[in-house]
């Protein structure tokens, strides 16, 4: 890993949809040198995938998403892991981590409804052995994913030409 | 009646581009390249900052030379970036911009008849704040052979016993050419030979991107008689905001800072906080923009020489400076038509000075998108004509 690619994981981050070619033009590498960096980070997992930031809002499909937070009782041997990784199997849990302070683990989960998310908290994950408490707070608006506002700003006035 | 305007004011030319600037805002759906500012927001910790300080009251006059806080803080990050040693107390004047800098600059060094050499092409003020002065601009020109840097033959050769001072501007509005240690090193030997004065307008050091910014003061002995002009407004995207700075040995820092007193007294004490927390906080803000500039500098010159006008690469400020020459039209010409047949706005070389003719200058302060559209634009303008 050296400072070309960091650019282009910069790059990546911001727009995955440019092309090689695009990207090549940008920093002066050679096309052919883009996609062998590129290649080399997906085959190192450090490029995990490509998607899209939605503002599901906008969309409105009326989805509804939770950060709940676990207190768990680390297992001897494997600590937070084992627990972490049977969590975030569920196609539910859109993100998942290991936090500092006054609770252990931090899900993102997504359902249709409200019901549904509270379903899968009471029924999937509070009964888990070892989770010993939870709290389930649903996003009302989101404001920014990301790096990406997700609100209107206003354009500010440019003149069309200044020296 | 009588006619009431002055001489002086009558002597500067109307603006080069005020029939583009009209006819653009007629127009819809323009993409203009013809901006000389950032296209970024100010980061938000800068606003927050000032906003916060107007909150508190914090909105009475300064001291002239500016808040100490300020002072303190640019003499240390001068020290640390560019190695010039300008002491906060005596030697750093705030100003109103880089433009009130100029001017306060010129007027403290110009004497009627004196001659004031101009590197060229420059920005459009240097000339008329001599001639306000009652001094006489002098254009030295830049070529496009030496990569538009300021060439000593040339100096030289525009150098008489008249000569008070020269301006340069490096990185330069509006080529983007830098000079290096060695290219400066040359005209220092001839600015200390002649014994004239320097001043240096580097409000574009922060944005070079091929090695780093090295000052005109610290090169040989040209720190006494050089004055070094900056601001906030283009690393910092802080154009409106008006806080630029000047710095000089104490003796010239003096005759500025009277004129400065009467004219301004005081730069706007919102724009100073805001331009204090940029040097406390915005540091990795202003690095994320210059890599951003960076990539688009190299999509607009790639792009420009793909699609048939020759650009050479910049390597400071935002501005491409390519050659229309081989379309047959004149830089006016090709600006104005472009304007009206494609809708992209750029600035024809020639109202930057000599040796800006048959050029234009492309600013890359727009979003990748816009430049992409802009060079696909120019593309069927120039394969129509």
């Amino acid at each position: 890993m050296d400072e070309k690619d960091l650019e282009l994981l910069r790059i990546l981050e911001e727009n995955s949809r440019l092309s090689a070619d695009e990207i090549a033009i940008m920093t002066n590498l050679p096309t052919a040198e883009v996609e062998n960096r590129v290649h080399a980070l997906e085959a190192a997992q450090v490029i995990k995938r490509y998607s899209t930031v939605i503002n599901w809002e906008l969309a409105g499909n009326g989805e509804v998403s939770a950060i709940i937070e676990l207190k768990v009782s680390p297992e001897r041997d494997y600590g937070y892991d084992r627990i972490a990784e049977r969590l975030s199997r569920f196609r539910q849990v859109k993100t998942l981590r290991l936090m500092t302070g006054t609770y252990d683990l931090q899900l993102v989960v997504t359902g249709k409804n409200m019901q549904e998310v509270s379903r899968f908290v009471s029924e999937h994950v509070a009964p888990m052995d070892r989770i010993r408490e939870t709290a389930t707070h649903i996003i009302m608006k989101s404001y920014k994913e990301n790096g990406h506002a997700l609100f209107e700003q206003q354009e500010s006035e440019r003149l069309p030409y200044s020296f | 009646m009588r006619n009431f305007i002055s001489e002086r004011a009558k002597e500067i030319p109307p603006s080069g581009i005020r029939k583009f600037f009209d006819l653009a805002l007629t127009m819809d759906n323009v993409i203009s390249l013809g901006v000389g500012e950032p296209d970024f927001r100010t980061p938000w910790n800068i606003c927050e900052s000032s906003i916060y300080s107007i909150e508190q009251g914090t909105t009475s006059y300064t001291s002239n030379k500016g808040l100490q806080s300020l002072r303190d803080a640019l003499s240390r990050y001068l020290g640390q970036h560019y190695n010039l040693p300008y002491t906060s107390n005596d030697e750093i004047i705030i100003t109103s911009g880089v433009s009130e800098g100029l001017d306060i600059a010129i007027r403290s060094i110009v004497d009627p008849g004196d001659e004031v050499a101009i590197a060229q092409p420059s920005y459009v003020s240097y000339a008329p704040c001599v001639t306000l002065s009652g001094g006489k601009p002098v254009p030295v020109r830049c070529t496009e052979k030496d990569h538009f840097k300021l060439n000593p033959e040339t100096l030289l050769e525009s150098i008489t016993p008249k000569t008070k001072a020269l301006i340069i501007n490096f990185p330069n509005n509006p080529t983007g050419a830098v000079m290096n240690a060695s290219d400066l090193k040359a005209i220092a030997d001839i600015v200390i030979d002649k014994d004239i004065l320097l001043i240096s307008d580097e409000v574009y050091a922060e944005l070079t991107y091929e090695g780093s910014h090295v000052a005109a003061a610290t090169v040989s002995d040209l720190w006494e008689r050089t004055i070094t002009l900056n601001g906030f407004s283009k690393a910092y995207a802080m154009t409106g905001w008006r806080i630029g700075y000047l710095c000089a040995p104490k003796e010239l820092c003096d005759a500025a800072l009277k004129i400065h007193q009467y004219i301004m007294l005081c730069a706007p004490v919102m724009g100073q906080v805001g331009a204090l927390e940029a040097l406390r906080s915005a540091e990795e803000d202003k690095n994320n923009m210059v890599n951003e500039y960076r990539l688009r500098r190299n999509m607009i010159v790639a792009g420009l020489n793909r699609i048939g006008l020759p650009c050479h690469v910049p390597d400071g400020a935002f501005y491409a400076f390519p050659s229309v020459k081989k379309t047959g039209l004149s830089d006016v010409e090709f600006a104005e038509r472009l304007l009206k047949e494609q809708k992209v706005a750029v600035v024809p070389g020639s109202v930057f000075g000599v040796g800006g003719e048959d050029h234009l200058r492309c600013a890359y302060a727009v979003s990748r998108k816009d430049l992409s559209e802009a060079l696909n634009r120019m593309e069927i303008f120039i394969n129509g004509l």
